[in-house]
């Protein structure tokens, strides 16, 4: 469903573009339908950039992203509003992800102008709530809101909802749940196990290797830009081909164990 | 936990029926609700208003131009002449009540036009980056290292300079590079939030982005902008007023204070001659000023609980 093939991107800084900055080098993979493939690197490891770039956020330099076997990066105006009814993204920060100055049901609003301004009013609310519904959300609680009056959780879960109001094929999930709490955590999980199921296709994105083995399919291993090891998550869990994978998994605490010597 | 209910049921109980509506109706809404209701507001727009209505209507109630010769010389208020006379027997609240209007009319459009072209430079710069930032940014520190005054001489003395209206024009054109680079500033920092990012999601065009999730988030300073901008008209045509580069054959407060000062008022005593039109200049920018503070409370969701 959606292919990366050797993409690069590069950032051009300083006056007039003189110096550059590689974000992302050589990086293939692939997202199927119905597969959570976890995207996992520390900050600054190009991982939200690959994000941006599968979105259509950004332009890769060099390589190709496809979706269908159609060049994502070629995509304008009519073409790229249907690319987004099918792909969909949830960013990291949900505090920043809705205006401040508008209430937090807008995001659905903006979804019905950009893509359903023919659906009538009453229909499209019954929609929106089924949607919250399916996140498990209490209509009468969020909407109406200013994003403040909301917890994270809320306006995580608002988010999700909002991007399941399309009909969308992949979800590229930006650290999704770094934001939440213990419990809702597990919820969102949950809940993208289940949308994984009825054949969604995830690219999720997290630092956290305990999150990422719980629902993915398979794993990519990311650092300063390139693939370091990629396969099934088993696979890479059990057997790390490389040392930075090893020392990742060194260092992840263990629910059980006591400080008592550092981690190497 | 905080407690959420209190707002909604304390500003009149938004219809809890009706939640999703097309985008910009209810903000709208909401931003006059609020605003109806701020002291800060309504108070600095009846300063305003009054300071608007009397310069209209001043002309309908008299026989005679502002500048005509028509009562004793340098006499203090009375009742034919409420604010006086000058040293030529000009009825000073005829200036007065004049001036007004042509102080307005500087205010409105060469602030308004300085705006207009920072705050589209400013955007522009600010959201698409890159080349189109560097050549933009470019032409705003030309103009802002331009010394305005030393460039208008110039001006003046090629194109002449024979109405408000032309002298609104000329200062419009030379005091926007500050709300450029103020606004660019501001656009580079919140272009970058998750909000821009969702908006294009959603399907935005830049310019519906720019409108309609960037530009809400700083109204009450794009408003402060066009109220400092609206006061650096009026003082900057009573500087040019002065030194004799404003349209002579008009009345405006400006002019009013400097040929006061002209003719010595101050030593003579004429108060009555310069203290209308300066406090009527620090009335108009102060109200300006509060309702910008009382504004600053209708936007921002978050200070209207407090």
């Amino acid at each position: 469903m959606l292919r990366l093939d050797g993409v690069w991107k590069t950032y051009r800084l300083g006056a007039f573009g003189t110096r550059e900055l590689t974000a992302v080098r050589d990086v293939s993979m692939e997202v199927r339908a119905g597969e959570v493939v976890s995207l996992i690197g520390e900050s600054g490891s190009g991982k939200t950039t690959i994000g941006r770039m599968v979105l259509g956020l950004a332009s890769p330099t060099r390589g190709s992203i496809t979706f269908d076997d159609v060049p994502v990066g070629g995509l304008r105006g009519r073409a790229l509003r249907g690319y987004h009814r099918q792909v969909q993204g949830v960013f990291q920060d949900p505090f920043s992800t809705f205006n401040p100055v508008f209430k937090a049901d807008r995001v659905f609003a903006l979804v019905r102008d950009g893509f359903f301004p023919s659906v009538p009013a009453i229909k499209w609310r019954r929609r929106v709530e089924a949607a919250l519904e399916g996140v498990r959300l209490e209509p009468a609680d969020v909407l109406d809101k200013y994003p403040h009056q909301l917890s994270g959780g809320q306006l995580q879960r608002m988010l999700i909802a909002r991007a399941l109001l399309l009909d969308i094929r992949l979800l590229v999930a930006d650290e999704i749940i770094s934001m939440l709490d213990a419990s809702t955590r597990i919820d969102v999980l949950n809940l993208l196990g289940d949308l994984k199921t009825k054949g969604l296709g995830v690219l999720f994105v997290t630092h956290d290797l305990a999150l990422g083995t719980y629902i993915s399919d398979r794993t990519v291993i990311l650092r300063a830009g390139e693939v370091v090891e990629s396969g099934p998550t088993d696979e890479v869990f059990a057997r790390p081909q490389h040392e930075y994978t090893r020392n990742l998994l060194a260092a992840v605490p263990h629910l059980h164990t006591r400080w008592n010597e550092p981690v190497k | 936990m905080t407690d959420t209910t209190e707002h909604v049921s304390a500003t009149g109980a938004p219809a809890p029926a009706e939640p999703v509506t097309p985008v910009a109706g209810p903000r709208r809404r909401d931003v006059l609700h609020f605003a109806l209701r701020n002291r800060k507001v309504v108070g600095g727009t009846v300063v305003i208003l009054a300071f608007l209505v009397l310069g209209l209507v001043a002309p309908f109630f008299t026989d005679h131009g502002p500048n005509e010769y028509v009562g004793p010389p340098s006499s203090p208020p009375s009742a034919d002449f409420w604010f006086g006379t000058t040293t030529f027997g000009q009825d000073v609240f005829l200036q007065f009540a004049n001036g007004i209007r042509s102080t307005f009319v500087v205010g409105l459009l060469g602030g308004g036009l300085a705006g207009l072209i920072g705050m589209t430079i400013g955007f522009v710069a600010g959201y698409r980056g890159g080349l189109v930032d560097e050549l933009l940014n470019m032409l705003t520190n030309i103009v802002l290292v331009l010394p305005a005054l030393a460039v208008l001489i110039i001006l003046h003395a090629y194109v002449g300079i024979t109405s408000v209206p032309m002298q609104a024009l000329f200062i419009g054109l030379f005091s926007w590079p500050w709300v450029a680079r103020a606004v660019r500033a501001q656009t580079f920092s919140l272009r970058s939030r998750e909000f821009v990012d969702l908006a294009r999601l959603s399907g935005m065009r830049p310019l519906a982005v720019i409108r309609r999730e960037i530009a809400p988030n700083m109204s009450s300073y794009l408003f402060m902008t066009f109220i400092l901008l609206f006061g650096g008209a009026v003082l900057m045509a009573a500087t040019l007023d002065f030194i004799g580069l404003g349209p002579t054959d008009v009345v405006s407060l400006g002019l009013m204070m400097n040929s006061a000062v002209h003719w010595s008022a101050l030593h003579l005593g004429l108060w009555w001659w310069f203290v209308p039109p300066g406090a009527a200049i620090t009335a108009i920018v102060g109200a300006l000023y509060v309702m910008n503070v009382g504004l600053d409370e209708v936007f921002n969701p978050k200070l209207r609980e407090m």
